[in-house]
């Protein structure tokens, strides 16, 4: 008895209610005709499509600079690497590196910036970090149409020039790394290993980071910002260093999500990519200044299965197609109750 | 005497959390007399007035003893509005004016002037208009009789310190009950000037017949505009007489003159083996807010125990903070003769300086981390030290178990009680709090430690533990300590030579053996202004 309690505790409410509501979504499946292998297997896959880009979160949050609403930032970063490598049109994994390479230095660049900008606004980082990214979308919208991308797999075709709004990876790296060690059962599940050691190298690396002198400082920042300085950490660099990071993960991970998903979606494609980053961590259990990585994995996985399963299982038990409704309505409602959840624990 | 005095004060006492901060209180005073009321910081002198002011703070904190008679009448206010109707005004440190309405706005403030209207029949006196003019009437009025030229049209926000101040007391007269008026601490805040004024004032209040209670650190205006004082120390009056029978030493002697034994066991004057001169400043600056230092130079000797002490806001945090680079500061500091670069926190630390900061849960420590964390810290970040090579010595990472291992020896040499070194700082008591600072400050090997107010808010036998460790710390590893305290008997007790800050300014170094006045006079501004009393 005493170690049920000692697990709910440690596991915290919310995490258990959702959990039993995913539950008992996988249980009812079967009898509304919602095949569970591939149910199953979609959850797994959005589970490694997003887990980087939820990873990012970890940084600012630890950092003190708040959750990252800014993450479409970063996103652009990953996108312009995106179709610069295909603009290259190099397949496969070379490909997909060549994406990354390319998105890495914008990436610092704007984390940079982007990290200046925090620091000025020291307090209120994570209304100032939505509108970052906010008006970074709506600046690319003017961007891609304008940037010089000439391959014909991407531009409009009745005027040659400016990029459409969706641009499929197929025939290029789509599933690259998904594919490395993936393997099948049956007709409907598929398991992305690749996909899955990525992640998990990125959440490796992050685990030693935060083990680091540097990471170590990076949470004191966010602890307590007197404390470190009064030890002798520069906080401004710090919280800038924990932004760059942030940003690059964004980078990185929508990268890992396009391969997966087989398309780049550019305009307005990154506008809401944030949210569901953010209320997965907070679901995962962590809060506006503390998260782990234990956070990442669990949060992505509930956020992501629930967001897989409510859908399909609702449609087949009221015969309708409202898919997309529940999604957004599930989604946001998740979103609304993470941050209720998170209000008491701010200072 | 036949005469009932107007406020008489039986046997008050107050303790709060077992802790007697007022102990078995009595004073009288008479209608149109003014009562200086002095102590050191932390006598009881706040406590006493918010008793009689019938604070909500006391009674949350299970009340008090003994009785306060009116006129003859007993009393007991159960909050500050019973107060100001038994006719108790009360002045504060801090003004508490609206700074946007105007000085008249203010001093009616809720006690308007009104005139009728047809909609009061409606919805009764709310909707009464203000009187301006009568208003206006009863303001003048009010600073008339102050006597100082104050425009009542003028916005409180506009208004020099010292207006403010008369903004305060007109209110306090415009109320027309007043008979007992309180001034805490008046005169801090004005200029020379401005504070004659202000005594000329009360004396002539006091001749209206209003009996004044006037707390100061200025031993002269006390002497000058007081019929009578009472001197409170560690909560109890230690001295009840009148300007005529006393003088200013002897009132700094009772005010700080503590039974040197009673604090605890002092290591006299031995032969105390002193190196070289390791810190030296020179005309230090520190913009600190509340704790501004002026121009401060002094010198410290390898392995001495170095006081800094003074009253509160003249500046002797501000040293500490300046040096480590925390607060705005110039000048310049020499540390084993290398100059230490100000405004830069890496440089002190560097050089082998640490500090614990008399602000423990917004400097010292991480409140949500754990004991461990709160330790080894300084020491992981500025000296690379508890990293341990992972992958082939590709990156170092924290080593856990050197960690665990610092921070129980931490642990059982202080006697921190905790459940273990992993259990949140928050959860520790003040003064296991204070143990956690010191052992941080400890891990880091310091050359040189300074250490501020390390026993404010902490009890009796914590107090104890860490004055002994500094000691022991300073005798076992010959490390130079410099301490700044408020409390002069804690500094006489371990301290080597004591230098005493008044206005940003060192006013005297002394041997921690001189006479506790000397320190007094020191301590109150007096030896500049009044040469002729020394």
């Amino acid at each position: 008895m005493g170690g049920i309690r000692k697990f709910i505790e440690n596991a915290g409410w919310p995490r258990i209610i959702i959990g039993l509501f995913l539950f008992s979504l996988f249980i009812i499946a079967p009898f509304v005709r919602v095949r569970i292998d591939a149910s199953v297997s979609d959850t797994l896959v959005r589970f490694g499509m997003n887990g980087v880009m939820v990873l990012a979160m970890v940084p600012m949050i630890v950092s003190g600079c708040g959750l990252n609403f800014g993450l479409p930032l970063g996103i652009i970063a990953g996108l312009l690497g995106a179709v610069t490598s295909i603009e290259i049109g190099i397949p496969g994994i070379p490909g997909v590196l060549i994406a990354m390479a390319i998105s890495l230095p914008i990436a610092v660049v704007l984390g940079w910036g982007y990290g200046l900008l925090l620091n000025r606004v020291k307090g209120s980082e994570m209304m100032i970090a939505t509108y970052v990214g906010f008006s970074s979308v709506a600046f690319m919208c003017i961007m891609w149409l304008v940037l010089p991308y000439k391959s014909s797999n991407m531009v409009w075709g009745y005027a040659g020039k400016g990029l459409r709004t969706t641009i499929a990876v197929e025939g290029f790296w789509h599933q690259a790394i998904s594919d490395i060690g993936s393997f099948s059962i049956g007709q409907f599940f598929y398991v992305p290993t690749g996909m899955f050691l990525f992640f998990a190298l990125l959440c490796g690396f992050m685990w030693v980071f935060m083990r680091t002198r540097t990471g170590t400082a990076m949470t004191t920042v966010g602890s307590n910002p007197e404390y470190a300085r009064a030890s002798g950490v520069n906080i401004d660099r710090m919280r800038t260093l924990s932004v760059i990071l942030s940003t690059v993960l964004g980078a990185i991970g929508i990268i890992v999500y396009q391969q997966s998903f087989g398309f780049v979606q550019l305009y307005m494609g990154p506008f809401y990519m944030a949210f569901p980053a953010v209320s997965a961590i907070l679901i995962g259990g962590a809060s506006v200044h503390r998260a782990s990585i234990l956070n990442v994995i669990i949060g992505t996985f509930l956020f992501q299965g629930i967001l897989t399963m409510t859908p399909s299982v609702i449609n087949s038990m009221i015969q309708t197609d409202m898919s997309e409704v529940i999604r957004i309505i599930v989604s946001n409602g998740m979103i609304l109750y993470a941050l209720t959840r998170t209000v008491k624990v701010k200072p | 005497m036949a005469l009932e005095p107007l406020l008489n004060v039986r046997g008050i006492s107050k303790s709060f959390n077992h802790n007697k901060v007022l102990k078995n209180v009595s004073f009288s005073l008479e209608k149109g007399k003014i009562l200086g009321l002095v102590g050191e910081n932390g006598a009881g002198k706040s406590t006493l007035m918010n008793i009689l002011f019938g604070m909500t703070v006391i009674h949350e904190t299970g009340g008090y003893e003994g009785t306060i008679s009116i006129e003859g009448k007993k009393v007991r206010f159960a909050s500050p509005f019973d107060a100001l109707e038994a006719g108790i005004g009360m002045v504060h440190q801090e003004f508490s004016l609206i700074p946007g309405f105007t000085v008249t706005e203010n001093i009616v403030l809720n006690r308007e002037s009104t005139k009728y209207n047809f909609l009061v029949e409606a919805y009764g006196d709310r909707m009464k208009t203000l009187d301006r003019e009568d208003m206006d009437r009863r303001s003048r009025e009010a600073i008339g009789k102050l006597k100082v030229g104050l425009d009542p049209a003028l916005a409180v926000s506009e208004l020099p310190v010292g207006y403010k101040q008369f903004t305060e007391i007109a209110r306090e007269i415009d109320k027309e009950n007043t008979k007992i008026l309180v001034l805490d601490e008046p005169t801090a805040t004005l200029t020379e000037s401005e504070a004659e004024i202000l005594l000329d004032t009360m004396k002539r209040l006091a001749a209206l017949g209003i009996s004044i209670i006037f707390i100061s650190h200025r031993l002269q205006e006390i002497m000058d505009v007081c019929d009578k004082i009472i001197v409170l120390r560690d909560g109890e009056v230690v001295d009840d007489t009148t300007p005529g029978e006393t003088n200013i030493m002897s009132i700094a002697t009772s005010m700080v003159g503590r039974d040197i034994t009673t604090a605890f066991a002092g290591k006299g004057t031995r032969g105390r083996n002193l190196g070289e001169v390791i810190l030296r400043v020179e005309h230090l600056w520190v913009d600190m807010p509340g704790e501004t230092v002026r121009d401060v130079s002094f010198q410290v000797r390898e392995r001495e125990i170095f006081g800094i002490g003074g009253l509160a806001g003249q500046g002797k945090l501000g040293i500490t903070n300046g040096i480590m680079g925390m607060f705005p500061a110039g000048g310049s500091v020499f540390f084993r003769e290398e100059p230490i670069r100000l405004n830069d926190p890496t440089s002190p630390l560097e050089a082998g300086i640490s500090a614990v900061y008399e602000d423990r849960r917004g400097v010292g420590l991480l409140m949500e981390e754990p004991i461990s964390w709160n330790i080894i810290f300084t020491a992981l970040q500025m000296q690379e030290r508890f990293l341990k090579p992972i992958l082939g010595g590709l990156v170092r990472i924290r080593d856990e178990s050197e960690i665990t291992r610092s921070a129980r020896n931490y642990i059982d040499m202080l006697n921190i009680k905790c459940l273990s070194e992993n259990q949140r700082v928050q959860d520790l008591s003040g003064g296991n709090q204070q143990k956690v600072c010191l052992a941080k400050a400890f891990e880091t090997k310091p050359r040189l430690l300074f250490v501020s107010e390390p026993t404010r808010g902490i009890d009796v036998g914590a107090k104890r533990m860490v004055l002994e460790a500094l000691r022991k710390y300073n005798e076992e590893y010959g490390t130079t300590i410099v301490m700044v305290s408020s409390e002069l008997e804690e500094l006489r007790s371990i301290c080597d030579r004591i230098a005493i800050i008044d206005s940003g300014r060192i006013a005297g170094t002394l041997p921690a053996s001189a006479p506790s006045r000397d320190f007094g006079v020191l301590m109150l501004g007096i030896d500049g202004r009044e040469k002729k009393v020394v």
